[in-house]
């Protein structure tokens, strides 16, 4: 009747998962109790859950991923642990636990942290960059959100039901065959990977057709700010990576639960094969998160500097040549499996040739800077923190795409240092920055600044004290996802490494509470006009929170900085624009597909997972009777009469006006 | 402004940091990649030293360049001159596309020559060289010495001042051989047999280790390297000739089954062609958990 | 716009909503801004369709790396039987067109045509699933299923997801022929209409190269 589930499957007797998820179930228990008792329920499906409006998706995935970060974080603090205190000894954590960690550790982050933070900011920025109201597919967009938020609780429900894979975050065969992972482990990965992966390969779709086809009047390619470029590059990447992602791991699935031979000791299974295509995914994977936050970087110091973007197409040609060589260099990921001088060389090459694309985004932000007025606002601390990081994750980049300096730094600490000095470095900062950013545009008010440079400040010394220590170890011969050593020399760094996970702890710390404060102090950081930060592409020629339509009569787009244009004239002739010819505005209607087949693929999950057939079958014929019954509706918009466009419009109208009135600054 | 002090205090600890690192590794850590021990380690370590000076010469200023341009064009500073409409250049597009172009090119360089020069399947010298067959278990590694006829588990004794060749394989799942002092590591791969060539110079320990996780029993997968005098290793050779257990197929399959904390020992009178077999898998891949144990297939006990 | 603008953009930028950007100095697509529905629809579609090839094409690399791995069993040059495989790559073929058929009676508005042509659609598609079924049955008897040998499990996966894609276009096409039914030609409905056209081509084109480097190759080889 449950397959393989029992009362078994769930430790009873490890202490550190069942208070974590005991703290955890009762947390959300309250947080439910408070919605249904205090009548939130209705206003929060109303609103937030069937809702198909990109910016509250947006919002969603970006709340979804802030959450995961901080269940990423619980592990990583686990790891720095332990590795401080193993030396010589088992440390507190067994095998069986430690390894777990550090799988869901780069499982959560990659998958359920930065990806859903970067597709966030890119839901809720791109249709305002380009002047539009939505979207291509609103209510595809709705089901890629809950689909990626049930991969998310899977991987969490694995905390207290069964296990997690024991295999590292890419799950490379043997190991994670059936034969040496009997358990439910790398199912409960395999499931929670392939629901996202179908919530990803969703938003890249509509993301692409958003941009290629969905503009404001005028807005030519070359008009598009630098964000929707590299939002474009990362979906197109999404698109034509995912789909390899989702095949490999059907095979390791067929592999596990049919007895196939694809990556198999036996039979003529070729793990090589894996590597190979897992990394034909997983190398792009790195830039499709990684491109999005140099968009992030590139509107924040251009807005900061009080100047356009320097050298934009010379930007565009950087992210397309990014987005392109991308796909060549995947065999960097195994140069030490012996494939042979030549073939070694040539991806050694064609690695470091992407090095070539960041330097030349790297010079151009430098080059905004110079000559504008820099503002250190919060935004602006994290590019700073991140340039500076960035070229030196880069430069250990191509140090690890020489293949001969490969040979004794693959799997090493060094490669940890180095990803994580990218990754964190790269997008996590604009993941920051970018929250800072479009957070009054999101919610009417900014972030306060104090706690915000306090989270940065020890974001970014914790970074350098976490990570530097384990290049170090790298060269000392560290490898990684080591439960214990008795090898002295590498225990300081470790002890270090740790130190510095605690001052990132008071990083997580000051972004929790700068939450917290902004919003205590909303009414003093009301941003009236929608502009607070003198900004320079259309999400800033809205009110903030935007109103559900967007704009009240589409922009039309006449020179490069589209917003900055139209501000700066009405700063020289002192006067806002005629008012528009209001028009009634059709608007796509809310809809519970999203969350109602993300209802089912959890329970399908769940029970592929546990192999519960009957629960699977249920499952399957739910979510198709979902999309039928969408199908079915017969009005699927609703009307904005003209007066309540106009109503809206003219409360921004004359806060704008009333701005405009004190406006003191350059023309 | 508040942020200068915190600023600077940041990028003199940032420096710090960097230093620190930087003397590790010029000063030359006393073990590590930094302080190789055999002609491998020692050449790998100069590309690497190479490459990241060549890198730095970009680095440091791109980083100290942010660093003034930030602060020079601070929003306060009266003195800078304000260029809302410098945002194109064709100059500096030039020097922006070719400083990173160049650099790379020359790196390209590095790598090419450096892939052909450091293959490991490439011969160390024409002299005459031992070889030694490994695999890897779980959690364990085993060395054969196919001339000798005798293997060990968990250590390696070499002699010193001679290359060895190594053929490498799994039994199980994946890992991969490696000796940061001596150089390249080679993945250890099941149905299919890597080459290695390395050397160590001189007589010394030296640790090993699996560089690639295989598994709950992973951190068990280090083994000692002794390299010694071409005496030193005649006797140990003949010492494992004339003691312990012989390795036929019988005692490797026990041998293979899943086992942590392996004390090194050496076996006598290995079976002719043991590890062609296991490449071929004329012997059956070694097997994974026994799954009778409590509960495997749902929740992990510890000491499983 | 007026030339005005053209001249110069500046002068009157506040041109906000007026006009749909005709004449505007915008290069690149993008003058009229957002395409039409249908234009949207279709090219969205377009690039799912897309990245379904890119994972065709991941599970034909496998093919092509495992082909070999019989480990001592059947290869293809023993199993395929070309005459079954040409009469199901017929039968595709046929339901292709009948689609093509129904594509035009929908355009023509024509319920009785459409439905018949659809009728045809799927009676085809599922003769070729038929078809495909039992020459996977009778591979399993035969003892050549696909946990016999690397090869086996490569052949079984890419073949068998085409036949699954088939298979999830057959319920698809239910549910067109129902929604049509019940509904009539909506123009939303055509536009899940053009998806589902769209899909049943695609997934003809992807048959077309599974049937020369699986069978054809295969057989030969």
């Amino acid at each position: 009747m449950l397959g393989k589930l029992s009362w078994d499957a769930i430790p009873w007797h490890e202490p550190i998962p069942m208070v974590t998820s005991g703290v955890i179930v009762l947390v959300v228990l309250g947080v439910l109790a408070w919605i249904v008792i205090g009548g939130h329920l209705p206003y929060l499906w109303r609103e937030w859950i069937t809702s198909v409006d990109h910016k509250r998706i947006g919002v969603m995935y970006i709340l979804l991923a802030l959450a995961m970060l901080v269940r990423g974080f619980a592990d990583a603090i686990m790891m720095r642990s332990q590795q401080a205190v193993a030396f010589g000894n088992d440390g507190y954590l067994p095998p069986e636990h430690y390894n777990q960690i550090f799988s869901a550790h780069g499982t959560i982050m990659i998958f359920f942290g930065a990806m859903p933070f970067v597709i966030g900011l890119m839901n809720f920025v791109i249709p305002l960059q380009l002047g539009v109201r939505d979207v291509a597919f609103p209510t595809l967009n709705s089901v890629g959100f809950w689909l990626t938020a049930t991969g998310a609780l899977l991987v969490n429900i694995s905390l207290v039901v069964g296990e997690f894979a024991r295999t590292g975050w890419l799950p490379y065969p043997p190991l994670s065959e059936a034969t040496y992972q009997p358990g439910v482990g790398v199912d409960y990965y395999l499931w929670a990977i392939q629901i996202s992966g179908v919530g990803t390969l969703l938003t890249g779709v509509n993301l692409v057709t958003t941009i290629l086809k969905m503009r404001a009047p005028g807005m030519s390619y070359l008009r598009m700010p630098m964000f929707c470029w590299t939002s474009l590059a990362s979906n197109l990447l999404i698109i034509a990576a995912f789909p390899v992602l989702t095949a490999t791991l059907a095979m390791l699935t067929l592999d596990r639960y049919l007895g196939f031979h694809f990556f198999t000791n036996e039979a003529g299974g070729n793990m090589m094969m894996f590597m190979n295509l897992i990394w034909a995914w997983g190398h792009p994977e790195v830039y499709i998160l990684v491109l999005p936050a140099f968009g992030v970087f590139s509107e924040v110091i251009s807005t900061f500097s009080s100047k356009p973007l320097f050298g934009y197409r010379s930007m565009v040609v950087a992210t397309m040549f990014i987005c392109i060589v991308s796909f060549t260099v995947w065999l960097h990921h195994f140069f030490t499996m012996g494939a042979g001088p030549a073939v070694n060389a040539v991806f050694g090459i064609s690695t470091s040739i992407i090095a070539v694309g960041t330097g030349v985004k790297i010079y151009n932000w430098l080059f905004t800077m110079y000559g504008g007025r820099v503002r250190f606002t919060t935004p602006m601390l994290w590019s700073l923190g991140f340039m500076i990081t960035f070229v030196i994750g880069g430069m250990t980049g191509v140090m690890l795409a020489i293949p001969p300096a490969d040979f004794v730094l693959h799997n090493s600490m060094f490669l940890v240092a180095h990803f994580h000095n990218v990754i964190i470095g790269g997008v996590l900062f604009a993941a920051f920055a970018g929250l800072t950013y479009w957070f009054p545009k999101a919610f009417g008010f900014t972030l306060d600044e104090w706690w915000g440079k306090a989270a940065f400040w020890f974001g970014f010394i914790g970074f350098y004290v976490t990570f530097m220590p384990l290049y170090i170890a790298g060269l000392l011969g560290m490898t990684r996802r080591l439960q214990r050593y008795d090898y002295e020399p590498w225990h300081v760094w470790m002890l270090i490494a740790a130190f510095g996970t605690a001052i990132l702890f008071a990083g997580v710390a000051c972004q929790v509470i700068q939450l917290v404060v902004s919003i205590r102090r909303r009414e003093q950081l009301r941003d009236v006009t929608g502009d607070p930060w003198d900004g320079r592409s259309l999400e800033w020629a809205t009110a903030s929170p935007p109103p559900v339509f967007n704009f009240a009569v589409l922009p039309n787009v006449s020179a490069d900085e589209p917003y900055w244009a139209i501000k700066q004239h009405a700063r020289e002739q002192n006067r806002l624009r005629p008012e528009p010819e209001y028009e009634e505005i059709e608007m796509p209607r809310n809809s519970p597909t999203g969350f109602v087949c993300a209802f089912f693929a959890t329970l399908m999950g769940f029970a592929l997972i546990w192999h519960i057939w009957w629960l699977v079958a249920l499952g399957f014929v739910g979510a198709y009777a979902t999309f039928v019954v969408f199908a079915w509706r017969d009005v699927p918009e609703y009307i904005i009469p003209a007066s309540e466009v106009a109503r809206l419009d003219r409360e921004n109208r004359s806060a704008r006006k009333e701005a405009l009135a004190t406006y003191t600054g350059p023309m | 402004m508040p942020q200068a002090g915190r600023r600077d205090r940041a990028s003199i600890i940032l420096k710090a940091v960097l230093a620190c690192g930087m003397a590790c590794a010029l000063s030359g850590c006393n073990t590590g990649i930094l302080d190789p021990k055999g002609p491998v380690g020692a050449a790998e370590r100069t590309i690497l030293l190479n490459s990241t000076v060549i890198m730095l010469a970009i680095v440091i200023p791109t980083i100290i360049a942010t660093l003034a341009f930030a602060w020079w064009y601070r929003a306060s500073n009266t003195r800078a001159r304000f260029r809302p409409d410098f945002v194109y250049s064709g100059q500096v597009e030039l020097i922006v596309w070719s400083i990173p172009t160049l650099v790379i090119l020359f790196l390209g360089g590095v790598i090419w020559i450096g892939s052909y020069e450091l293959d490991p399947g490439k011969p160390l010298s024409q002299d005459k060289h031992l070889e030694v067959q490994v695999v890897s278990l779980d959690w364990k590694w085993l060395f054969i010495y196919p001339e000798q006829g005798v293997a060990s588990v968990n250590q390696l004794v070499i002699p010193a001042g001679q290359p060895v060749h190594f053929s490498i394989t799994s039994a199980s799942v994946m890992n991969v051989f490696f000796v940061p002092e001596l150089g390249s590591m080679i993945y250890a791969m099941n149905r299919m047999a890597t080459n290695l060539n390395l050397q160590a110079d001189h007589p010394g320990e030296f640790h090993g280790m699996s560089a690639m996780f295989s598994g709950d029993g992973f951190p068990d997968m280090q083994f000692k390297v002794r390299a010694v005098s071409d005496g030193d290793f005649q006797n140990w050779v003949r010492t494992a000739q004339a003691a312990g257990q012989a390795l036929d197929r019988t005692a490797y399959t026990q041998l293979a089954k899943q086992s942590r904390n392996v004390a090194p020992t050496t076996f006598r009178g290995v079976e002719p062609h043991l590890f062609d077999a296991i490449v071929r898998q004329d012997i059956p891949p070694a097997p994974g958990p026994e799954t009778e144990r409590g509960g495997a297939d749902v929740s992990p006990r510890p000491g499983g | 716009m007026t030339t005005a603008d053209i001249a110069a953009p500046r002068q009157d930028p506040y041109h906000i909503g007026h006009g749909h950007g005709h004449g505007s100095l915008a290069r690149g697509h993008g003058e009229g801004g957002p395409a039409p529905k249908r234009i949207i629809v279709g090219y969205g579609f377009w690039i799912f369709l897309l990245s379904d090839i890119v994972m065709f094409s991941a599970f034909f690399a496998a093919f092509a790396v495992l082909q070999g791995e019989t480990a001592g069993g059947p290869s293809g040059k023993d199993l395929f039987d070309l005459r079954i495989t040409a009469i199901e790559t017929g039968c595709l073929l046929i339901s292709s067109f009948m689609c093509g058929m129904a594509s035009l009676a929908a355009e023509a508005r024509r319920a009785l045509w459409f439905h018949a042509a659809m009728a045809a659609t799927f009676v085809f598609g599922a003769a070729f699933i038929y078809l495909e079924v039992r020459e996977f049955w009778v591979l399993v008897e035969q003892g050549a299923g696909p946990t016999r040998s690397a090869f086996l499990s490569a052949f079984f996966t890419l073949v068998g997801c085409h036949g699954l894609h088939v298979t999830a276009g057959l319920l698809w096409l239910l549910t067109m022929m129902a929604q049509i039914f019940a509904k009539g030609f909506r123009p939303d409905i055509l536009r899940r209409y053009l998806c589902f056209s769209l899909f049943w081509h695609a997934l003809d084109i992807i048959w077309v190269a599974l049937f020369t480097v699986v069978y054809l190759m295969g057989a030969g080889a």
